[in-house]
Protein backbone atom coordinates (compact mmCIF):
# COMPACT_ATOMS: atom_id res chain seq x y z
CA UNK A 1 0.00 0.00 0.00
CA UNK A 2 1.31 3.35 -0.60
CA UNK A 3 2.51 5.47 2.52
CA UNK A 4 2.79 8.77 3.75
CA UNK A 5 5.61 10.62 5.62
CA UNK A 6 5.53 14.21 7.48
CA UNK A 7 8.29 16.69 7.76
CA UNK A 8 8.96 17.12 11.62
CA UNK A 9 8.60 21.03 11.23
CA UNK A 10 4.94 19.47 10.93
CA UNK A 11 4.67 16.77 13.62
CA UNK A 12 5.73 19.56 15.91
CA UNK A 13 1.98 21.65 15.27
CA UNK A 14 -0.15 18.56 14.55
CA UNK A 15 -0.19 14.78 15.42
CA UNK A 16 0.51 13.57 11.89
CA UNK A 17 1.73 10.00 12.28
CA UNK A 18 3.27 8.18 8.82
CA UNK A 19 0.35 5.55 7.44
CA UNK A 20 -0.19 3.09 4.66
CA UNK A 21 -3.51 3.66 2.96
CA UNK A 22 -4.89 1.92 -0.01
CA UNK A 23 -5.61 4.49 -2.76
CA UNK A 24 -4.79 5.18 -6.28
CA UNK A 25 -4.43 9.07 -6.49
CA UNK A 26 -2.59 11.44 -3.95
CA UNK A 27 -6.07 13.04 -3.66
CA UNK A 28 -8.15 9.50 -2.37
CA UNK A 29 -5.12 8.81 -0.10
CA UNK A 30 -5.05 12.42 1.58
CA UNK A 31 -8.75 12.04 1.71
CA UNK A 32 -8.35 9.12 3.68
CA UNK A 33 -5.73 10.47 5.56
CA UNK A 34 -7.60 13.77 6.62
CA UNK A 35 -10.77 11.66 7.80
CA UNK A 36 -8.31 10.26 10.13
CA UNK A 37 -6.44 13.03 10.83
CA UNK A 38 -8.55 15.61 10.14
CA UNK A 39 -6.43 18.44 12.39
CA UNK A 40 -3.40 17.77 9.57
CA UNK A 41 -5.59 19.13 6.72
CA UNK A 42 -5.18 22.72 6.85
CA UNK A 43 -1.61 22.50 7.71
CA UNK A 44 -1.26 20.87 4.12
CA UNK A 45 -4.08 22.15 2.34
CA UNK A 46 -5.33 25.61 1.99
CA UNK A 47 -8.81 26.73 1.90
CA UNK A 48 -9.34 25.87 -1.89
CA UNK A 49 -7.92 22.62 -1.25
CA UNK A 50 -4.62 23.30 -2.86
CA UNK A 51 -1.18 22.88 -1.84
CA UNK A 52 -0.04 25.48 0.20
CA UNK A 53 2.23 27.28 -1.42
CA UNK A 54 5.62 26.62 0.42
CA UNK A 55 4.59 23.03 1.07
CA UNK A 56 5.72 19.96 -1.07
CA UNK A 57 4.46 16.92 -1.51
CA UNK A 58 6.79 14.24 -3.35
CA UNK A 59 5.88 11.15 -4.53
CA UNK A 60 8.86 8.95 -4.95
CA UNK A 61 11.11 11.41 -5.59
CA UNK A 62 9.34 13.95 -7.63
CA UNK A 63 7.12 16.45 -7.03
CA UNK A 64 3.31 16.17 -7.73
CA UNK A 65 2.06 17.78 -10.93
CA UNK A 66 -1.18 19.03 -10.14
CA UNK A 67 -1.33 21.00 -6.72
CA UNK A 68 -4.91 22.14 -7.05
CA UNK A 69 -6.80 18.70 -7.73
CA UNK A 70 -3.95 16.01 -6.47
CA UNK A 71 -4.99 13.86 -9.41
CA UNK A 72 -1.14 12.74 -9.28
CA UNK A 73 -1.47 8.50 -9.71
CA UNK A 74 0.19 6.35 -6.45
CA UNK A 75 1.52 2.95 -7.17
CA UNK A 76 1.14 0.06 -4.19
CA UNK A 77 4.40 0.81 -3.47
CA UNK A 78 4.62 5.00 -3.46
CA UNK A 79 5.73 6.68 -0.87
CA UNK A 80 4.55 10.34 -0.10
CA UNK A 81 6.69 12.70 1.64
CA UNK A 82 5.54 15.84 2.86
CA UNK A 83 7.63 19.20 3.80
CA UNK A 84 8.20 22.43 3.08
CA UNK A 85 10.76 25.68 3.01
CA UNK A 86 11.47 27.43 6.38
CA UNK A 87 12.30 30.99 6.27
CA UNK A 88 12.17 33.90 8.23
CA UNK A 89 14.76 35.39 10.96
CA UNK B 1 -4.82 42.26 35.17
CA UNK B 2 -2.64 41.51 32.45
CA UNK B 3 -1.13 42.18 29.09
CA UNK B 4 -0.47 39.85 26.61
CA UNK B 5 2.13 40.44 24.35
CA UNK B 6 1.77 38.72 20.72
CA UNK B 7 4.94 38.90 18.57
CA UNK B 8 6.74 37.62 15.90
CA UNK B 9 7.71 34.94 18.18
CA UNK B 10 5.56 33.84 20.42
CA UNK B 11 2.98 35.52 23.17
CA UNK B 12 4.24 37.39 26.25
CA UNK B 13 1.88 37.49 29.50
CA UNK B 14 3.18 40.53 31.15
CA UNK B 15 1.59 40.93 35.38
CA UNK B 16 2.26 43.68 37.51
CA UNK B 17 4.04 42.28 40.97
CA UNK B 18 4.05 44.79 43.25
CA UNK B 19 4.84 47.76 41.76
CA UNK B 20 6.42 46.69 38.71
CA UNK B 21 5.27 45.42 35.64
CA UNK B 22 7.52 41.87 34.38
CA UNK B 23 6.97 39.04 31.94
CA UNK B 24 5.28 36.21 33.78
CA UNK B 25 5.48 33.90 31.18
CA UNK B 26 6.44 33.18 27.49
CA UNK B 27 4.29 30.78 24.93
CA UNK B 28 3.89 29.44 22.11
CA UNK B 29 7.41 30.44 20.77
CA UNK B 30 8.77 30.16 17.49
CA UNK B 31 5.74 31.31 16.07
CA UNK B 32 4.31 34.65 15.10
CA UNK B 33 1.15 35.75 17.13
CA UNK B 34 -0.84 38.10 14.46
CA UNK B 35 -3.63 39.12 17.11
CA UNK B 36 -5.22 38.02 19.98
CA UNK B 37 -8.24 38.53 21.90
CA UNK B 38 -8.55 37.78 25.61
CA UNK B 39 -11.72 37.45 27.44
CA UNK B 40 -13.20 36.35 31.00
CA UNK B 41 -12.49 32.77 30.81
CA UNK B 42 -9.14 32.91 28.92
CA UNK B 43 -7.24 34.11 25.58
CA UNK B 44 -7.74 33.33 21.97
CA UNK B 45 -4.74 33.99 19.94
CA UNK B 46 -4.05 33.74 16.49
CA UNK B 47 -0.89 32.05 14.73
CA UNK B 48 0.47 32.94 11.40
CA UNK B 49 2.70 29.91 11.15
CA UNK B 50 3.04 30.98 7.19
CA UNK B 51 4.16 27.73 5.55
CA UNK B 52 1.34 25.80 7.30
CA UNK B 53 -0.97 28.21 7.47
CA UNK B 54 -3.00 29.98 10.11
CA UNK B 55 -4.28 28.50 13.39
CA UNK B 56 -6.50 29.77 16.28
CA UNK B 57 -5.30 28.31 20.04
CA UNK B 58 -7.47 29.35 23.02
CA UNK B 59 -5.67 29.16 26.55
CA UNK B 60 -8.11 29.18 29.86
CA UNK B 61 -5.06 28.86 32.23
CA UNK B 62 -2.93 31.65 31.98
CA UNK B 63 -1.17 31.04 28.82
CA UNK B 64 0.42 27.16 30.31
CA UNK B 65 -1.90 25.26 27.44
CA UNK B 66 -3.59 25.59 24.52
CA UNK B 67 -5.74 23.83 22.20
CA UNK B 68 -6.46 24.01 18.89
CA UNK B 69 -9.56 25.64 17.83
CA UNK B 70 -11.47 25.96 14.47
CA UNK B 71 -10.18 28.48 12.13
CA UNK B 72 -12.21 30.92 9.84
CA UNK B 73 -11.78 29.49 5.91
CA UNK B 74 -13.02 31.35 2.55
CA UNK B 75 -15.81 29.19 0.57
CA UNK B 76 -14.73 27.69 -2.61
CA UNK B 77 -13.63 30.09 -5.40
CA UNK B 78 -16.36 29.77 -8.18
CA UNK B 79 -14.64 28.86 -11.63
CA UNK B 80 -15.94 31.88 -13.56
CA UNK B 81 -15.32 34.42 -10.76
CA UNK B 82 -12.87 36.73 -11.59
CA UNK B 83 -11.58 38.86 -8.37
CA UNK B 84 -8.34 41.09 -8.83
CA UNK B 85 -6.90 43.15 -6.71
CA UNK B 86 -7.62 46.35 -9.14
CA UNK B 87 -4.22 48.30 -8.43
CA UNK B 88 -2.25 45.28 -9.27
CA UNK B 89 -4.50 43.36 -11.30
CA UNK B 90 -3.54 40.03 -9.83
CA UNK B 91 -6.29 37.53 -8.37
CA UNK B 92 -7.22 38.09 -4.37
CA UNK B 93 -6.62 34.76 -3.25
CA UNK B 94 -10.05 32.96 -1.43
CA UNK B 95 -8.06 31.70 1.20
CA UNK B 96 -6.85 32.96 4.96
CA UNK B 97 -3.50 34.85 5.33
CA UNK B 98 -3.56 36.71 8.45
CA UNK B 99 -6.28 36.87 11.41
CA UNK B 100 -5.74 40.85 11.71
CA UNK B 101 -8.90 41.47 13.96
CA UNK B 102 -11.12 39.88 16.87
CA UNK B 103 -13.57 41.16 18.54
CA UNK B 104 -16.49 39.99 21.18
CA UNK B 105 -20.12 40.50 19.15
CA UNK B 106 -20.79 42.74 22.02
CA UNK B 107 -21.99 42.53 26.02
CA UNK B 108 -25.61 41.18 24.63
CA UNK B 109 -23.61 38.59 22.59
CA UNK B 110 -21.54 36.96 24.82
CA UNK B 111 -20.92 33.70 22.23
CA UNK B 112 -20.67 36.34 19.29
CA UNK B 113 -17.08 36.80 17.41
CA UNK B 114 -16.48 38.86 14.91
CA UNK B 115 -13.18 38.06 13.01
CA UNK B 116 -11.25 39.93 10.06
CA UNK B 117 -8.79 38.98 7.99
CA UNK B 118 -6.62 39.53 5.11
CA UNK B 119 -7.54 39.10 2.12
CA UNK B 120 -10.40 41.65 3.25
CA UNK B 121 -13.27 38.58 4.42
CA UNK B 122 -15.03 39.29 7.55
CA UNK B 123 -16.16 36.19 9.48
CA UNK B 124 -18.69 35.71 12.26
CA UNK B 125 -19.39 33.40 14.94
CA UNK B 126 -22.23 32.82 17.26
CA UNK B 127 -20.56 29.59 18.61
CA UNK B 128 -17.73 31.25 20.45
CA UNK B 129 -15.64 29.95 17.58
CA UNK B 130 -16.73 26.42 17.37
CA UNK B 131 -17.64 27.30 13.70
CA UNK B 132 -17.11 30.11 11.25
CA UNK B 133 -19.31 31.90 8.59
CA UNK B 134 -17.84 34.44 5.80
CA UNK B 135 -20.11 37.23 5.66
CA UNK B 136 -21.11 37.01 2.59
CA UNK B 137 -23.07 40.05 2.19
CA UNK B 138 -19.54 42.34 2.66
CA UNK B 139 -17.26 39.83 0.67
CA UNK B 140 -19.82 39.89 -2.37
CA UNK B 141 -20.46 43.40 -2.07
CA UNK B 142 -19.28 45.83 -5.00
CA UNK B 143 -17.62 48.32 -2.91
CA UNK B 144 -15.14 45.57 -1.83
CA UNK B 145 -13.81 45.14 -5.34
CA UNK B 146 -12.34 48.86 -4.93
CA UNK B 147 -10.42 47.05 -1.96
CA UNK B 148 -6.61 47.44 -2.56
CA UNK B 149 -3.62 45.64 -0.23
CA UNK B 150 -1.50 48.17 1.33
CA UNK B 151 1.49 47.53 3.16
CA UNK B 152 0.48 43.85 3.27
CA UNK B 153 0.01 42.27 -0.16
CA UNK B 154 -3.72 41.98 -0.02
CA UNK B 155 -6.90 44.33 1.72
CA UNK B 156 -7.10 43.81 5.38
CA UNK B 157 -9.89 44.39 8.09
CA UNK B 158 -7.94 45.85 11.09
CA UNK B 159 -10.22 47.09 13.30
CA UNK B 160 -14.34 46.04 14.07
CA UNK B 161 -16.19 48.75 16.53
CA UNK B 162 -18.97 47.23 17.69
CA UNK B 163 -21.46 49.48 18.79
CA UNK B 164 -21.81 49.97 22.44
CA UNK B 165 -25.36 51.36 22.22
CA UNK B 166 -26.37 48.51 19.69
CA UNK B 167 -24.62 45.57 18.73
CA UNK B 168 -26.42 45.03 15.49
CA UNK B 169 -24.31 48.10 14.35
CA UNK B 170 -20.73 47.37 13.21
CA UNK B 171 -18.14 49.25 12.09
CA UNK B 172 -15.01 48.09 10.07
CA UNK B 173 -11.94 49.80 9.48
CA UNK B 174 -10.16 48.49 6.21
CA UNK B 175 -6.29 48.62 4.80
CA UNK B 176 -7.14 50.30 1.73
CA UNK B 177 -10.69 50.22 2.15
CA UNK B 178 -12.54 52.85 4.16
CA UNK B 179 -14.58 52.12 6.95
CA UNK B 180 -18.00 50.29 6.33
CA UNK B 181 -20.70 49.72 8.83
CA UNK B 182 -23.77 47.62 9.32
CA UNK B 183 -26.40 48.81 10.92
CA UNK B 184 -28.68 45.04 11.00
CA UNK B 185 -25.86 43.18 11.93
CA UNK B 186 -24.39 41.88 9.04
CA UNK B 187 -27.20 42.16 6.91
CA UNK B 188 -26.30 45.31 4.70
CA UNK B 189 -23.05 47.43 4.30
CA UNK B 190 -22.40 50.71 3.43
CA UNK B 191 -19.28 52.96 3.27
CA UNK B 192 -18.65 55.73 6.00
CA UNK B 193 -16.34 58.35 7.03
CA UNK B 194 -16.85 60.47 4.52
CA UNK B 195 -13.91 63.64 4.88
CA UNK B 196 -11.19 61.23 4.91
CA UNK B 197 -8.37 62.44 2.36
CA UNK B 198 -5.67 60.73 0.97
CA UNK B 199 -3.26 63.34 0.01
CA UNK B 200 -1.20 60.71 -2.12
CA UNK B 201 -4.12 59.42 -4.26
CA UNK B 202 -4.42 61.88 -7.64
CA UNK B 203 -6.84 64.58 -6.55
CA UNK B 204 -9.85 62.97 -8.37
CA UNK B 205 -9.79 60.07 -5.77
CA UNK B 206 -8.69 61.52 -3.13
CA UNK B 207 -11.50 61.96 -0.99
CA UNK B 208 -13.69 58.73 -2.19
CA UNK B 209 -14.15 57.04 1.05
CA UNK B 210 -13.74 53.72 -0.63
CA UNK B 211 -10.53 52.60 -0.88
CA UNK B 212 -9.27 54.86 2.29
CA UNK B 213 -6.39 54.19 4.13
CA UNK B 214 -7.39 54.02 7.69
CA UNK B 215 -4.44 52.24 9.72
CA UNK B 216 -6.97 51.79 12.81
CA UNK B 217 -9.64 53.46 14.25
CA UNK B 218 -11.23 53.01 17.50
CA UNK B 219 -14.35 53.98 19.12
CA UNK B 220 -15.14 55.64 23.00
CA UNK B 221 -16.87 53.04 25.00
CA UNK B 222 -18.84 55.61 27.22
CA UNK B 223 -19.46 57.98 23.89
CA UNK B 224 -19.59 56.31 21.16
CA UNK B 225 -20.42 59.57 18.97
CA UNK B 226 -16.55 59.66 18.79
CA UNK B 227 -14.44 57.77 16.78
CA UNK B 228 -10.62 58.05 16.15
CA UNK B 229 -8.60 57.10 13.50
CA UNK B 230 -5.12 56.97 12.50
CA UNK B 231 -5.02 57.03 8.67
CA UNK B 232 -2.39 56.77 6.33
CA UNK B 233 -2.50 60.76 5.63
CA UNK B 234 -3.04 61.53 9.49
CA UNK B 235 -4.80 61.75 12.64
CA UNK B 236 -9.49 61.86 11.81
CA UNK B 237 -11.99 62.37 14.36
CA UNK B 238 -15.54 61.87 13.98
CA UNK B 239 -18.46 63.07 16.21
CA UNK B 240 -21.09 60.78 14.82
CA UNK B 241 -19.91 57.41 15.37
CA UNK B 242 -18.11 57.45 12.33
CA UNK B 243 -20.24 58.55 9.59
CA UNK B 244 -18.24 61.66 8.51
CA UNK B 245 -14.90 62.79 9.96
CA UNK B 246 -12.65 66.07 10.00
CA UNK B 247 -8.76 66.16 9.48
CA UNK B 248 -6.66 67.14 12.45
CA UNK B 249 -3.11 68.78 11.22
CA UNK B 250 -0.23 70.71 12.94
CA UNK B 251 0.10 67.63 15.09
CA UNK B 252 4.06 67.99 17.33
CA UNK B 253 6.14 66.09 16.23
CA UNK B 254 3.85 63.69 13.14
CA UNK B 255 0.76 62.92 12.42
CA UNK B 256 2.02 59.80 10.71
CA UNK B 257 1.21 56.45 12.86
CA UNK B 258 -0.20 53.49 13.07
CA UNK B 259 -1.45 53.19 16.58
CA UNK B 260 -4.19 55.01 18.67
CA UNK B 261 -6.04 54.37 21.43
CA UNK B 262 -8.98 56.37 22.97
CA UNK B 263 -9.98 56.34 26.43
CA UNK B 264 -12.63 54.74 27.66
CA UNK B 265 -14.69 57.44 28.93
CA UNK B 266 -13.59 60.77 27.83
CA UNK B 267 -14.29 61.29 24.37
CA UNK B 268 -11.51 63.82 23.91
CA UNK B 269 -8.61 61.60 24.83
CA UNK B 270 -6.45 59.78 22.89
CA UNK B 271 -2.67 58.56 22.19
CA UNK B 272 -0.53 58.25 19.46
CA UNK B 273 2.83 57.15 18.74
CA UNK B 274 3.94 59.10 15.63
CA UNK B 275 7.07 58.34 13.05
CA UNK B 276 8.48 61.11 10.96
CA UNK B 277 6.13 60.13 8.05
CA UNK B 278 5.14 56.97 5.51
CA UNK B 279 8.50 57.21 3.81
CA UNK B 280 9.97 57.27 7.25
CA UNK B 281 8.73 55.04 9.68
CA UNK B 282 10.55 55.55 12.97
CA UNK B 283 10.46 58.27 15.78
CA UNK B 284 11.16 61.62 14.47
CA UNK B 285 14.88 62.42 15.82
CA UNK B 286 15.59 58.72 16.99
CA UNK B 287 13.07 60.18 20.09
CA UNK B 288 10.20 57.64 20.84
CA UNK B 289 7.26 60.01 22.02
CA UNK B 290 3.54 59.08 22.25
CA UNK B 291 1.24 62.17 21.47
CA UNK B 292 -1.51 62.89 23.93
CA UNK B 293 -4.86 64.81 23.61
CA UNK B 294 -7.59 65.96 25.97
CA UNK B 295 -9.47 68.47 24.22
CA UNK B 296 -10.68 66.62 21.13
CA UNK B 297 -7.65 67.36 19.67
CA UNK B 298 -7.20 70.80 19.63
CA UNK B 299 -3.78 70.78 21.47
CA UNK B 300 -1.22 67.68 21.89
CA UNK B 301 1.29 66.96 24.59
CA UNK B 302 3.87 65.19 23.60
CA UNK B 303 5.05 62.56 25.93
CA UNK B 304 8.22 61.02 26.70
CA UNK B 305 9.34 60.55 30.20
CA UNK B 306 10.85 57.18 30.51
CA UNK B 307 11.28 56.62 26.76
CA UNK B 308 14.38 56.43 24.62
CA UNK B 309 15.53 60.09 23.53
CA UNK B 310 18.11 59.07 21.57
CA UNK B 311 18.65 56.83 18.56
CA UNK B 312 15.52 54.92 19.37
CA UNK B 313 14.22 53.45 16.08
CA UNK B 314 10.42 52.31 16.59
CA UNK B 315 7.65 51.95 15.36
CA UNK B 316 4.25 50.78 16.47
CA UNK B 317 2.05 48.69 14.62
CA UNK B 318 -1.50 49.08 14.36
CA UNK B 319 -2.83 46.68 17.15
CA UNK B 320 0.48 47.49 19.17
CA UNK B 321 -0.88 49.56 21.51
CA UNK B 322 -3.91 49.60 24.11
CA UNK B 323 -5.64 50.34 26.89
CA UNK B 324 -7.03 48.96 29.72
CA UNK B 325 -10.64 49.30 31.12
CA UNK B 326 -10.51 51.80 33.30
CA UNK B 327 -8.55 53.82 31.52
CA UNK B 328 -5.95 54.10 33.78
CA UNK B 329 -2.95 51.83 32.11
CA UNK B 330 -1.79 52.25 28.26
CA UNK B 331 1.00 49.99 26.95
CA UNK B 332 2.15 49.94 23.83
CA UNK B 333 4.91 47.32 21.96
CA UNK B 334 7.35 48.25 18.92
CA UNK B 335 8.68 46.43 16.31
CA UNK B 336 12.60 46.88 17.96
CA UNK B 337 10.88 44.64 20.92
CA UNK B 338 10.25 46.88 23.26
CA UNK B 339 7.46 47.26 25.45
CA UNK B 340 6.46 50.59 27.52
CA UNK B 341 3.45 50.54 30.31
CA UNK B 342 2.12 53.71 31.83
CA UNK B 343 -0.27 53.86 34.88
CA UNK B 344 -0.53 57.64 34.95
CA UNK B 345 -1.96 58.40 31.12
CA UNK B 346 1.21 58.59 29.73
CA UNK B 347 2.73 61.11 31.58
CA UNK B 348 5.77 58.38 32.64
CA UNK B 349 6.48 55.16 31.13
CA UNK B 350 8.15 52.20 32.71
CA UNK B 351 9.74 50.13 30.71
CA UNK B 352 9.22 46.17 30.35
CA UNK B 353 11.50 44.62 28.01
CA UNK B 354 14.07 45.86 25.42
CA UNK B 355 14.46 42.43 23.94
CA UNK B 356 11.30 41.10 23.13
CA UNK B 357 10.73 40.12 19.23
CA UNK B 358 8.82 42.26 16.83
CA UNK B 359 5.49 43.36 18.59
CA UNK B 360 2.31 42.79 16.41
CA UNK B 361 -0.21 43.56 19.00
CA UNK B 362 -0.87 44.05 22.24
CA UNK B 363 -4.04 43.80 24.46
CA UNK B 364 -5.44 43.44 28.00
CA UNK B 365 -6.79 41.10 29.68
CA UNK B 366 -10.49 41.65 30.83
Amino acid sequence: MPSIEFTPNLTRHVDCPPAELAAGTVEEFLAQYFSRWPGARGYVLDDQGSVRHHVKIIVDGRNIRDRDRLSDPLEPSSRIHVFQALSGG
Amino acid sequence: MKIYAGTRKGLFVIERSRSKWGIKRAALLGDPVSMLLPDADGVTVAQSLGHFGVKLKRSEDGAKTFEERPVPAYPPKPADVVDNDPMRNTPIPWDMKTVWSLESGGADRPDEIWCGTIPGGLFHSSDRGDSWRLVETLWQHEGRKHWVGGGAEYPGIHSILVDPRDSKTVRIAVSCGGVWATYDHGKTWKVEAVGLRAEYAPPEFAKEPNGQDVHRAVQCRGAPDTVWMQHHNGIFLSRDSGRTCTEITGVDPSVFGFAVVVHPEDPDTAWFVPGVKDQFRYPADGKLVVTRTRDGGESFQKLSKGLPQKHAYDLVYRHGMDIDESGDSIAFGSTTGNLYVSDDGGKSWECVSNTLPPIYCVRYSV
